[in-house]
């Protein structure tokens, strides 16, 4: 079995007085498609910043193909980030630039590459997407929830990564855009070798993408010695897990919560 | 384009390394924090790490569509200086050096510390807001992923365009006092305009003008980079933002009055080094 390409070794997170993740171990082989769910506050996203080096963990270590991200010099960080696509909860489109600039920015960043090979990169990368050269000279303002996750997948497709991170790719999107990005997220996945890690609350796009999930719980709602991650496997043993809380969240039924508080 | 993460807010000082408690310690961390980021922007600025449309839009809003505020305030700031000062002179007869006093004033000092101030408030805001709402919308942390340092990306454009324009702003400033002033002296208390001017030359030279200047850069520079540094420490939300362009202006005012007083302590030392017999034209 190859080395896993991410690796989450008792990664530990503080803001402050606050512990949002706890001893969290975790390996992300080559090429899967990991969904990572968990109720709002129990630091899925900050899951993923942790792994392209955006925050740092108050203790363990991230690995990166075998190397600590904490450990690489600026130009190796930079390299590795050029072979992550992110793709934003808002889109984090960039305000002052057209949507052909925010697509081609990494490639221009990135330089080595001609205007002319940037212009069919993009048209190539917005065409992936469903969106037409119409879209190109729109600013992001311009545009709908669904076309900014679009063009923000987009720009984190521009570079051919091969790791790509979703944070809430479908929310606060209807029934028929959150499809249209689910089957992106699989045609990314069949273009391309990609492995894909996904933060998400959408048991659809759980069950349509994923290979395995790995289920969080907020560490305020844990016991001193409990580990966060309440459920790693196939998205298919969600619904027969015997941890009662796993099956709530499944099932978004928070009768015994409200018993509890009231 | 080598990078590295976002600058990540300034942790808590710890106090085994620093045992100083309260708000001396945080001022202390805050300082340091800002200068490393000011160095990194700085690199930013000699690797030339942006585009050079980011740069020309920001010169452009802070050259052009600052000038006829700044005018403006020189004008009347002049007229003011007169209006003040007129009667103490005219009482015992010293009204034609007036032109002498205001005109060193404005060049020296009234000139760089308004247009900062001004720059402070119409510019500095902004782009601390600006920043600030980057860093919430996650647009800085979407730079970092693409490769690219965002402190170097956006805070030297920022710095360069600050202190490429803020002389030119300083200089309109000072003409404008001037005019301000000379209005009137010469055209509302009738003064005499041989002697106003003649005053005026003997008490206004290059040297004036030049620390005029050359404290508008540091003042420009200082103010820039301050307002960038609190839009990237922005704390979430709309009243993070709000919170984060109100601070940039006041840490800005504070820094430039404090400033104006350290440069004008050091260019008086300067001036008596380098011409000791010329004590009493240094005001």
């Amino acid at each position: 079995m190859a080395d896993p390409v991410i690796q989450l070794r008792g990664v530990s997170v503080r803001f402050g007085r606050q512990q949002v993740l706890r001893g969290i171990d975790l390996a992300i082989d080559p090429h899967q498609t990991v969904c990572v769910i968990g109720e709002s506050g129990c630091g899925k996203t900050v899951l993923l910043k942790l792994l392209v080096g955006l925050l740092k963990p108050t203790a363990g270590e991230v690995l990166f193909e075998g190397r600590g991200v904490a450990d690489l010099g600026e130009s190796e960080l930079t390299k590795m980030r050029l072979r992550v696509g992110f793709l934003f909860q808002q889109a984090a489109l960039f305000d002052s630039l057209t949507v052909y600039e925010n697509v081609a920015f990494g490639l221009r960043a990135k330089g080595g590459v001609s205007d002319t090979d940037i212009r069919s990169r993009v048209r190539d990368r917005l065409a992936e997407v469903g969106l037409t050269e119409a879209a190109e000279q729109k600013m992001p303002a311009e545009l709908s929830g669904g076309m900014r996750k679009r063009v923000g997948l987009a720009r984190a497709l521009a570079l051919d990564p091969d790791v790509m991170l979703y944070d809430e790719p479908t929310t606060g999107l209807d029934p028929i855009m959150t499809d249209v990005i689910n089957e992106l997220i699989l045609r990314t996945r069949t273009r391309r070798p990609v492995t894909s890690i996904i933060v998400t609350h959408e048991l659809r796009t759980v069950h349509k993408v994923a290979d395995r999930v790995v289920m969080l719980e907020p560490v305020v709602r844990l016991k001193p010695d409990e580990p966060q991650v309440l459920y790693d496997g196939p998205p298919d043993g969600l619904a027969t897990h015997a941890d009662p809380r796993v099956h709530e969240f499944v099932e978004g039924d928070a009768t015994r919560r409200l018993g509890a508080e009231e | 384009m080598p990078t590295a993460s976002p600058p990540a807010r300034p942790k808590p000082p710890d106090p085994d390394v620093l045992p100083v408690g309260g708000p001396l310690a945080v001022a202390l961390v805050g300082l340091g924090d800002w200068t490393l980021f000011s160095v990194r922007a700085l690199t930013g600025l000699v690797r030339r790490s942006f585009s050079a449309s980011e740069w020309l839009r920001v010169a452009v809003d802070i050259g052009v569509n600052s000038l006829t505020v700044v005018v403006i305030t020189g004008l009347f700031i002049g007229m003011v200086l007169a209006v003040q000062t007129y009667n103490q002179f005219h009482t015992v007869g010293l009204e034609t050096s007036l032109g002498a006093v205001i005109h060193l004033s404005v060049v020296r000092e009234l000139g760089p510390v308004l247009s900062s101030v001004m720059l402070a408030g119409r510019v500095g805001g902004a782009m601390a807001a600006e920043l600030a709402t980057m860093r919430v919308s996650e647009q800085i942390d979407a730079l970092a992923c693409l490769g690219v340092d965002p402190v170097k990306y956006l805070v030297a454009p920022r710095f360069l365009a600050c202190l490429l324009m803020i002389p030119f702003l300083t200089v309109f400033a000072d003409v404008a006092g001037l005019v301000g002033c000379t209005l009137i002296c010469l055209h509302v208390y009738g003064i005499d305009p041989h002697h106003y001017w003649e005053h005026s030359r003997n008490y206004v030279g290059v040297w004036d003008v030049f620390v005029g200047v050359a404290k508008s850069f540091v003042l420009g520079g200082v103010m820039c980079l301050i307002s960038c540094h609190r839009g990237f420490h922005s704390r979430a939300g709309a009243a993070g933002v709000g919170r984060a362009a109100t601070q940039a202006f006041v840490f800005a005012f504070v820094a430039i009055i404090v400033l104006d007083f350290v440069l004008s302590m050091f260019a008086n030392s300067v001036h008596d080094l380098v011409w000791p017999d010329a004590k009493t034209k240094v005001i």
